[in-house]
């Protein structure tokens, strides 16, 4: 089991998992991982289909219960306890096809307890989409619904982003303008995990690389020059 | 257990012979019905294990809801404290009001109440004791598995009888369909249990084994109120039984509950052997390296 | 802070404005309404008398029957685009869910009992001898029982194989006491004995609705955190 700090001794850590394991049945997702995150960072988490990135990624969401080893998130132990300081977004777009952009938001404003739909309009405007668009979310391109879904993991003003394949079949300049959006919101104080395959898309933006392989953190690095050993 | 099981085994054949024996041979023929109430001593024993059975389940069920947190367990726990105790403050009243004592169901002694709350919280606390939460859901599962199989030969076994007797094969009285009702939510939860991935199962069917329980006094009521309504003869019969056909009734009632006993001993053991067995798996895919080539 | 009200009306509204929206799904579900009705009236075909007598029961079984294919349907919505997980990961109540999608489900059901009921009237020749305002309480409470129950179970068969029979497997048993008062309350004012009344079975059926809502809302969060 690794446990590898990076050289930044004297940020807190805001992030914390302890010997992580998850098991569906025989197949063991996670083996064991153990690391701290600190805050106001971006991490991108990156590995082969199977090696345990959307797994972590939905256990520190609070989807997914560890059979053996703890979290502790923002200072609690169970993620659903602190659920309004992060956001969520996965490869489905997690909204309604048959609503608008505007439509979505709104609702999802409502559980977390905001009637703002001037937030709802800025967050929208924030991603690069138009607040206007009366077009149900359905039919937009894989981009713009990207970016939607993005925005619905904004709406709360999370202080941690968890974002699962943000990049993934969505052309290259609005993925671009995503990373830029992210490197933003990382400077204004917010932690983002990002786990991609497009890891070259978070070059220059990224603060650290996170490597996992079969269910393991492999290794920990501040660029892409890491090159896995067999 | 295990070396007690050949005992056991013997002994409950001994037991299952004799109370042939006492039912083909001994007992009395029964005036109006002639030889075949001997189906008797095969149907009602089979009911009583059956319901014994679901009712463990039922307890089980429930333990593995609340036992998952600690705050809901000791909930639980004073919520059946309380109901013992309220049960035998029952008890008293009944028995010293008039009026409450003739409101009670024909034959029932206000005693009963309060047997029954205590019963059912030391039902409780054993099974709490001696399992813990994994396996308490093997509990469940085992005697729900069974309880089916025995419900089916009440199922059975209650036409058998009713067909010859009464010249029906069914009726729409309060036990019978009451018994299937119960038979039809348990092999839903076991369709249940065979359906849903392994994550989940457990809690699933014992929110199902929740509902069921809410579920069959209502049935039973219904009926009640429905046969009041729309009166026919009662199959079974109620009323008093011979002394000595008791003594038969309770002696195969005995030889059931050993069978049941080993039964589900050995399919308890059968699933708690299944669960190490997966564990061991999965902590052996969590170990050994995983190859490239997936 | 959102109150729980709040949430379940929301949510109420957006099923509201998606299954007026996918209008496809409320079609089909009306014409299955319309052809169950016409199927068992080709099985049956009794006279005016007889048809008071078994009315009440065709109508429920009928009723359980087009509930069944609605109820599957209404969650069908979050599981696409993996909607759920985005409701799971809020600080919005398991229990406000749990609301929305039954008071929705009642409201569906509702419509296709209200085009079930005229044809039933029409295809049997039905006319009601007894105290007729008693089937609103009949209807209200009755298909509330189905609907509470459904919405649970359908949940919970989200998350199993063959989720489209798993529902009916285990709605079914659960709801006979409540299919019993039903069509025995619905006869008895079909029928309109003096010597009987409904008011037996509308208490039943008050008491049933009280405690499988109170059991449902206990369990919903764990069968919806369930992974």
């Amino acid at each position: 089991m690794n446990h590898l700090e990076t050289a930044q001794p004297q940020a807190e850590a805001i992030i914390t998992v302890t010997n992580l394991v998850k098991q569906f049945g025989r197949f063991a997702a996670l083996r064991g991982v153990s690391a701290s995150f600190t805050s106001a960072r971006l991490y991108g988490i990156l590995g082969d289909n199977g090696a345990g990135k959307t797994t972590l990624l939905r256990m520190l969401a609070g989807l997914v219960t560890p059979t053996r080893g703890s979290l502790t998130i923002l200072g609690s132990n169970d993620p659903r306890k602190i659920c309004r300081e992060f956001g969520y977004m996965a490869h489905p777009s997690l909204l309604y096809d048959e609503m608008s952009g505007m439509e979505n938001l709104r609702y999802f404003a409502h559980l977390y307890g905001l009637q703002d739909d001037k937030r709802c309009a800025e967050i929208i405007a924030s991603v690069g989409l138009d607040p206007e668009l009366a077009r149900p979310v359905g039919q937009y391109s894989q981009g713009m619904r990207q970016r939607m879904s993005l925005a619905r993991a904004l709406l709360n003003d999370p202080k941690v982003l968890l974002l699962d394949e943000p990049f993934s079949n969505v052309d290259i300049r609005s993925a671009r303008e995503m990373v830029k959006l992210l490197g933003h919101m990382r400077d204004g104080g917010k932690t983002i995990f990002v786990v991609t395959h497009q890891a070259s898309l978070l070059d220059g933006t990224a603060n650290e690389f996170i490597w996992m392989d079969s269910g393991q953190i492999i290794n920990r690095t501040p660029d892409l020059k890491f090159m896995e050993t067999a | 257990m295990r070396k007690a099981f050949p005992i056991l085994g013997i002994l409950t054949a001994i037991f299952l012979s004799y109370g042939l024996y006492l039912a083909m041979v001994v007992a009395p023929r029964e005036q109006t019905m002639g030889d075949v109430q001997r189906i008797f001593y095969y149907h009602v024993p089979s009911a009583w294990t059956a319901f014994l059975l679901f009712f463990i389940n039922f307890i089980a069920s429930i333990q593995y809801l609340v036992r998952r947190n600690p705050v809901s367990d000791k909930v639980a726990n004073w919520t059946i404290i309380t109901l013992a105790v309220v049960c035998c403050i029952g008890s008293v009243v009944a028995a010293v009001v008039p009026d409450l004592k003739a409101a009670l169901p024909q034959g029932t002694e206000p005693s009963a109440i309060g047997t029954t709350g205590v019963i059912i919280a030391i039902a409780y606390f054993v099974i709490r004791k001696y399992f813990n939460l994994e396996a308490v859901d093997a509990l469940a599962v085992t005697t729900a598995e069974v309880g089916v199989v025995f419900c089916t030969v009440v199922l059975v076994t209650g036409p058998l009888w009713a067909r010859p007797v009464w010249g029906i094969w069914w009726t729409w009285d309060v036990r019978l369909t009451s018994t299937l009702v119960l038979w039809l939510i348990y092999v839903s939860y076991l369709i249940l249990r065979r359906f849903s991935s392994s994550g989940q199962t457990p809690v699933m069917a014992a929110a199902l084994a929740v509902f069921g329980a809410l579920d069959v006094p209502l049935v039973y009521f219904s009926i009640w109120i429905f046969r009041t309504q729309h009166p026919q003869p009662v199959i079974g019969g109620g009323g008093s039984i011979d002394p000595r056909m008791m003594h038969v009734l309770l002696m195969n009632w005995l030889a059931f509950l050993c069978f049941a006993y080993l039964v589900c001993w050995s399919r308890y053991r059968l699933e708690i052997i299944k669960r190490e067995v997966e564990e061991a798996q999965a902590l052996e895919s969590l170990l050994e390296p995983r190859s490239v080539a997936r | 802070m959102s109150a729980p009200p709040g949430v379940t009306f929301e949510t109420l509204k957006k099923d509201i404005r998606l299954e007026w929206r996918s209008k496809d799904a409320i079609n089909s579900m009306l014409f299955f309404a319309l052809l169950v009705v016409v199927v068992f009236s080709f099985s049956f075909d009794p006279n005016a008398e007889e048809s008071r007598l078994i009315a009440g029961g065709l109508i429920w079984v009928a009723f359980l029957f087009a509930s069944v294919v609605a109820l599957n349907q209404t969650w069908a919505r979050e599981l696409r685009n993996q909607v759920l997980d985005a409701y799971r990961v809020s600080p919005a109540p398991a229990n406000s869910l749990f609301l929305a999608k039954a008071v929705g489900n009642f409201i569906f059901v509702t419509v296709l009992e209200a085009l079930m009921v005229p044809l039933f009237v029409v295809f049997y020749k039905l006319r009601v001898l007894g105290p007729g305002w008693q089937l609103v309480p009949v209807a209200v409470l009755g298909t509330w029982a189905i609907v509470v129950n459904g919405t649970f179970f359908a949940a919970m068969s989200l998350r199993t194989r063959s989720r489209e029979i798993m529902l009916p497997l285990l709605l079914f048993p659960i709801t006979i006491p409540a299919l019993i008062s039903t069509v025995e309350a619905t006869t008895t004012i079909l029928v309109g004995d003096p010597t009987t009344s409904a008011k037996f079975w509308i208490v039943l059926l008050a008491t049933y609705d009280v405690m499988f809502t109170i059991a449902c809302l206990a369990l919903f969060e764990t069968v919806l955190h369930a992974e």
